[in-house]
């Protein structure tokens, strides 16, 4: 069977992606957006990464506390959130939240699903809807912006009381680490070779118009 | 026509044709309405700029009284401070980056429209780059976020949000809207004219 030809997602150009050499990538030959990429044996490894983040994930509690005058405050990253909300910031509150919290969840819960279903193949559909909300879920994740956001408050707040730094701020450390792990690690291109298609007619043949080309490798 | 998960296919006769088998996204040859989503979201977050700039995004209630800060005033304070690290990079985030996206986004949105040919790989980089560093001009909503839940120490010292930093999340949400709804694949669609007409 041949071989159908990849669009470009950055500029529509048809060409072929070759077969890659292992952690090799395919660069377009045009504007030079990355492809594809050969992850590999990544699966089993991001699985166990993904559900690591998760636990992380889960008991990033306690990030910092403040003290002065033998009082002491302490907040979570949920807890950002919150006070915002109670001070009538509520638009920025879900904002926060949803930047800091359920974005970052929804993204670790749907790897951690995809990867235990991935066994079946083909995959069925709803596998393909997850994907999607994976990528979602992975632009508005912004656990790293949140990590320098805490550093900043940090910084600000020394020079008002004494600033205790929580476990949460180390969790957080790792929890970044992973995040980026599985998102280095994750192969979506390959789970959607797996997914089942609605109608068998609807895939008739692709019919590439401009010249295949065949384009370099990069290594 | 392509659709999310890659798939490309002749272009079916009904719009009811034209969805991926696959991963049910509208097959469709460029964003529907790209340019005049951009736009629009990039004049809207414009405005926003405006009173994000200029309204106070926190007021810290300490001993010494209440003190109002607009975004740059939190730049001056961190740099008087001492540290200017992060003063930089609260300045990068914060300004330079919102400012870059909008004229990054109305620069590309111009030389589209002009059917312009030339540099398109730098325009492809440039569109790149502002979907990369969009995300970080979140970090003063989050420094304004922590700074509020920490300081809570009433009466004796207490910060509380103010407008200034909705209408900054409203620009930092407007534009990545923004380069979301752009359609990089616009850059290239002048330069595909003129092969064909040369073929
Ligand atoms: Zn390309
Ligand atoms: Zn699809």
């Amino acid at each position: 069977m041949p071989e159908t030809p990849v669009a470009c997602p950055d500029c529509d150009l048809l060409q072929h992606v070759p077969l890659l050499p292992p952690r090799g990538k395919a660069l377009c030959r045009r504007c030079g957006k990355v492809l594809a990429t050969d992850k590999p044996g990544a699966n089993e490894r991001t699985l166990a990464l993904a559900v690591g983040a998760a636990i992380v994930f889960a008991n990033a509690l306690p990030l910092m506390g403040l003290s002065a005058a033998r009082r002491e405050v302490d907040t979570t990253i949920i807890g950002g959130a919150w006070m915002m909300w109670q001070e009538g910031q509520q638009l920025t509150a879900a904002l926060v939240a949803l930047c800091a919290v359920v974005a970052p969840a929804v993204y670790i819960g749907i790897i951690v699903v995809l990867l235990a279903v991935r066994i079946y193949s083909p995959a069925p559909l709803w596998v393909g809807e997850l994907l999607h909300w994976g990528e979602l879920a992975r632009e508005w994740a912004m656990t790293e912006v949140m990590m320098l956001g805490v550093l900043v408050a940090l910084v600000k707040i020394a020079d008002l009381a004494t600033v205790v730094i929580g476990v949460g701020i180390f969790a957080t450390g790792v929890l970044i680490a992973l995040i980026t792990m599985v998102a280095v690690n994750f192969d979506s291109g390959k789970i959607w070779t797996q997914v089942q298609w609605t109608t068998v007619d609807a895939q008739s043949l692709p019919n590439p118009t401009p010249a295949i080309d065949y384009q370099g490798v990069k290594k | 026509m392509q659709a999310l998960c890659a798939f490309v296919k002749t272009p079916g006769h009904t719009r009811a044709t034209n969805y991926c088998p696959r991963c049910g996204n509208e097959l469709a040859f460029r964003r529907h309405e790209a340019m005049e989503r951009t736009w629009a979201l990039i004049i809207a977050a414009a405005i926003c700029y405006v009173p994000a700039n200029l309204l106070p995004v926190m007021t810290s209630i300490t001993a010494m009284g209440a003190q109002a800060d607009t975004i740059i005033g939190g730049v001056i304070l961190l740099y008087r401070t001492g540290s200017w690290h992060l003063a930089l990079i609260v300045l990068i985030a914060s300004v330079i980056i919102p400012l870059t996206k909008l004229f990054a986004l109305a620069y590309l949105l111009i030389t589209v429209q002009r059917c312009s040919a030339k540099s398109n790989r730098e325009r492809a980089q440039l569109y790149r780059l502002v979907e990369f560093i969009g995300r970080w001009s979140m970090l003063d909503v989050f420094v304004i976020a922590f700074v509020v839940a920490l300081v809570q120490l009433k009466p004796l010292m207490a910060a509380q949000p103010r407008y200034g930093i909705l209408f900054f999340a409203a620009v930092v949400i407007l534009t990545i809207f923004a380069s979301q709804s752009f359609d990089p694949r616009l850059i290239w669609d002048s330069a595909n004219k003129m092969e064909e007409r040369n073929e």
